[in-house]
């Protein structure tokens, strides 16, 4: 019943509008308008533009301000002042552009509106002027690409020697972490030893395998102050590895695997302070479409003081995969012990 | 080739009843569905390009709720969706293909083949002085290709396992394999297909555009003197005929990885507890040929609209456009740049960091004549006499989201700032606005400026203005708030972001775009009724209603096949005239000769005389 009320409702209004609309032109007929070129609707538009800009660009300042705590990212790398000065720094560049260009825009669409027995000024070209507003862009834009470059390079450089090796693997729809253990070397793995049990695949024939050993299953580790190497792969379908708080981004790609290092500078905890969020934490999400569960493949990334990081690590160091696979009964699965057996 | 079909209809809606002395009827068929007359074809493209927006469009409204919305209930839509709708929750994987569909669609059937394909069909010939286009058969089959490329796309939205849903950009693994997402099964095989016949038809309409623009421009018609629109769906063509067989091989690549086990793009792949047999491939390989396509097409989307806003804005400033060299030179540049700067889609893909660096570069200096051609537009409405018709003001509205969308580029382009942005609101704020909603606008310019050509009748102007106006306003309120969640970090593609603590916010602003979205897709229909309603009952129109200086308004109200009734028109002049110091009236048509025009001629001219 309610169905056909709005239905007809509905149908009601369209023909109301039509009405109006035959009205409109019924009337414009009469009075004339409807032939003439230009007429009052021209000062209309006119108007219309300079009230477009005035209204919309208020708007834009007050809701870009109002946004502006939610909308920055607090910055809990070294590499990601650098990257955030750059940005803001770009921003200033191109908003000055944008309010420029737009007021001439919108100021010149309202002058220059259509008067009765204005000529418009034949100008079809000036070389100076098109060389100036050349040379001009490509000056800033050599700048920013100088800028981009040294910024770049720093990030994408090879990880320092020392660098905290963790290996972060994506597949549909959680990750999982793997850290190399007392050698600082992750042992091989083959994509055809993988199953329930052996989710990374990991090759205990190897003997750098032995000592690797898994994050929680919903957290992992880093310590702060020293460069953190992530080793980036994937079992299944392109992922990608998102760590907003520290401006890190690199996909998980199958076959091929990635890095990306950097430098944590604050702690979960000094992070919980700075924010006011007791229950603040770094979150890691994926940021390349990968299946039906995207949207929640979500993981904890835990910064400690360097001392309670090594107090971790040597908790965890008891529990490898060499352990775990071996005794056929891993701390955190509750898959079967028989397929490992099978894979030594 | 028709050039020797001059026969003319004097109303084209009249039906298949005219009588003429010199020429075979045509049947209703030949004329109007399987019809070798480019202005016919060219309003084929028209009518489907504008069913696709229809569909992409209700799309976008349908993942916009859900984004805005995401603790509403869907039951209201079960009797459309049926079990895509799970418990009242429209499926995770069905909202996947929502937006995957939504792309493909309007990149590709809109804005590729609705507007290349309807203003370069359209216009060509026209603006050139040409009986027809060089293969009028050629020309039809491309409609026909693309038609059932359209049938098939369209289709596979009813499968039961659903359309395409790894993105439009469909990168494989996701897309090659069933096991990872539903939708890469039949879905996918048929987006494959249809890809296929869909650049079958660009290559054939294509080769069309350039032979007709190399070799049917009428008499002093040289190409210097040639519109822009001409040099812009010139230069869209020579893109997609250089850049479509690259994606043609890469969805070639991918059936054989889908359907014959080789190992392109798979490699030490683990899935639905399943050790896959493929080695030695590279995802990442797939990504380079799609974005040697996918770079050159969103110019081939944006390029058309340059020439259609460049005349529009010089019509009805009645000034000529400025710096016309410059302009067919940014162009000329931003086509070839056009062809060396894809991986700036890849900077976090994995590939080499130089190769970042030398995108990086090279993409910079595309902003370079983006930047000329603002100043241009700029300079050339500078001490004009504007004529606010419907398709000036979406020209305007143009270039001002051009600079919006076009300003955040110079970030995107900057690998080192591209490693926060990439994949998230930001990218979709930049793309919807510098080639969505910039394209949509000058194809709204381009329909409202030629609709008396193509129709023979006066679109409404009100109703323009209402149409405008709401578009031009909700346009900036979806994408500007879209920057702030991409600065925000807020990833593309995501279903809900509830589930991050650091994505947890912003829930107004994105019921606030949501509702922003919905009512500007209403108000489109304003336009399609407006543009239904005109061409059956708008104002007849005159032969040249704009005053304007290009070749198709020196043919009848209701040009036949053969678009002028006695010979072509000769050319004498530039097409930007316009309010020409001494000249009595504010414009001089390009086949008018230097000999009539004494009092205005510049001294150079004088030689013509």
């Amino acid at each position: 019943m309610i169905t056909i009320a709005v239905a007809l409702s509905i149908i009601l209004l369209l023909v109301i509008l039509y009405l109006l609309f035959r009205i409109q032109i019924l009337a414009s007929i009469f009075t004339g308008s409807y032939r003439r070129d230009i007429g009052k609707s021209n000062k209309i538009n006119a108007a219309l533009f300079l009230i477009f800009m005035i209204v919309m660009g208020g708007l834009f300042f007050w809701s870009f301000n109002s946004a502006g705590e939610d909308m920055i990212i607090p910055i809990a790398s070294q590499h990601g002042i650098a990257i955030d000065s750059m940005f803001w720094l770009t921003m200033a560049v191109i908003g000055f552009v944008f309010v420029l260009t737009h007021i001439l825009l919108f100021v010149y669409s309202y002058k220059y509106q259509h008067k009765e027995g204005k000529i418009a000024y034949y100008y079809p070209h000036n070389n100076k002027l098109e060389i100036i507003w050349t040379v001009i862009p490509a000056v800033v834009m050599a700048l920013l690409v100088f800028s981009g470059w040294k910024t770049w390079a720093k990030i994408t450089s090879p990880a320092p020697e020392n660098a905290v090796v963790v290996e972060v693997m994506g597949k549909q729809f959680n990750w999982l972490v793997r850290y190399p253990g007392a050698d600082n070397k992750l042992g091989l793995v083959k994509h055809t030893l993988i199953d329930a049990t052996n989710e990374f695949g990991i090759d205990l024939n190897d003997k750098n395998a032995q000592d690797d050993f898994p994050g929680e299953p919903s957290a992992f580790h880093v310590p702060k102050g020293q460069p953190v190497q992530l080793k980036i792969r994937s079992r299944d379908v392109i992922h990608s590895v998102f760590l907003p708080h520290f401006r890190v981004k690199m996909d998980a790609v199958p076959g091929m695997p990635t890095t990306f290092w950097f430098i944590p500078t604050k702690t979960t905890a000094e992070m919980q302070t700075e924010t006011g969020n007791a229950n603040f934490q770094y979150e890691l999400a994926c940021t390349e479409v990968c299946g039906r569960g995207h949207f929640a493949m979500k993981m904890t990334m835990i910064v400690d003081e360097p001392e309670d990081y090594q107090k971790w690590v040597a908790a965890q160091q008891q529990k490898t995969f060499a352990t775990q696979l071996q005794q056929g009964a891993p701390a955190d699965s509750t898959a079967a012990a028989g397929a490992v057996a099978s894979n030594q | 080739m028709s050039s020797t079909d001059i026969s003319l209809h004097k109303d084209v809606h009249s039906g298949h009843d005219d009588h003429h002395d010199d020429h075979h009827e045509q049947s209703f068929i030949e004329k109007y569905i399987f019809s070798q007359d480019h202005k016919v074809i060219g309003k084929q493209f028209l009518f489907a390009g504008l069913f696709w927006a229809i569909i992409g469009g209700t799309f976008s409204s349908l993942f916009r709720f859900q984004l805005g919305f995401p603790e509403a209930t869907f039951t209201f839509l079960e009797p459309i969706l049926g079990k895509w709708v799970d418990g009242g929750k429209l499926n995770p994987e069905f909202y996947l293909a929502l937006v995957t569909m939504h792309g493909t669609i309007m990149v590709f059937f809109v804005l590729t083949a609705g507007l290349s394909g309807t203003f370069s069909n359209f216009l060509i010939p026209l603006q050139i002085g040409a009986r027809d286009m060089a293969s009028g058969f050629m020309n039809m089959l491309s409609f026909w290709f693309f038609f059932l490329a359209s049938v098939i796309m369209f289709y596979s939205i009813f499968l039961e396992t659903g359309p395409a849903a790894g993105g439009w950009t469909v990168y494989p693994p996701l897309s090659a394999l069933p096991q990872a997402i539903s939708g890469s099964g039949a879905g996918m095989t048929m987006w494959l297909v249809s890809m296929a016949l869909f650049i079958v038809s660009q290559l054939l309409g294509g080769v069309n555009y350039i032979t007709t623009v190399i070799n049917l421009r009428t008499r002093g018609m040289s190409m210097a003197k040639l519109p822009l629109t001409i040099w812009a769906f010139f230069l869209t063509a020579v893109l997609g005929l250089l850049a479509f067989p690259v994606l043609f091989s890469a969805a070639l690549l991918l059936i054989f990885d889908r359907s014959f086990g080789t190992s392109f793009f798979l490699s030490d792949i683990y899935v639905a507890g399943e050790a896959l047999t493929h080695t030695g491939g590279s995802p990442v390989l797939f990504q380079h040929l799609f974005w040697f396509l996918g770079h050159p097409e969103v110019y081939i989307v944006i390029l058309p609209t340059f020439g259609i806003v460049s005349e529009v804005i010089a019509t009805n400033a009645r000034k000529p456009i400025f710096g016309y060299r410059a302009m067919i030179g940014s162009m000329l540049g931003i086509s070839i740049l056009s062809f060396i700067v894809w991986a700036h889609h890849m900077f976090v893909s994995g590939m080499n960091p130089f190769l970042g660096s030398v995108f990086m570069f090279l993409t910079l200096i595309i902003a370079v004549p983006s930047a000329v051609k603002v100043f241009n537009w700029l300079a050339t409405l500078w001490r004009g006499n504007i004529n606010f018709t419907p398709a000036m003001l979406f020209s305007v509205a143009f270039v001002s989201l051009f600079i919006t969308g076009g300003v955040t580029g110079i970030i995107l382009g900057n690998s080192a700032l591209d490693i926060q942005m990439h994949d998230t609101y930001f990218v979709v704020a930049h793309f919807h606005l510098v080639m969505g909603s910039a394209a949509f606008f000058g194809m709204f310019a381009g329909v409202y400026h030629w609709f008396p050509k193509m129709f023979g009748r006066m679109i409404d102007e009100k109703l323009g203005y209402v149409h405008f106006w709401i578009t031009f306003v909700c346009a900036y309120l979806i994408f500007m708030p879209m920057h702030y969640l991409g600065i925000a970090g807020f990833p593309r593609r995501y279903y809900t972001w509830t589930g991050f603590e650091t994505f947890n916010k912003f829930l107004d602003m994105n019921s606030f775009i949501t509702i922003a979205a919905i009512f500007v897709f209403f108000a489109q229909f304003i336009f399609i009724f407006n543009f239904i309603y005109s061409i059956f009952r708008g104002r007849r129109a005159t032969e040249n209603p704009w005053k304007s200086n290009t070749l198709e308004w020196t043919t009848p109200v209701n040009p036949g096949h053969g678009n002028w009734p006695g010979p072509l028109p000769v050319v004498y002049r530039w097409p930007y005239d316009y309010s020409k110091p001494g000249a009595p009236q504010d414009f001089i048509p390009q086949n008018v000769p230097y000999s009539q025009t004494q009092s205005s001629n510049l001294p150079y001219e004088r030689d013509f005389e």
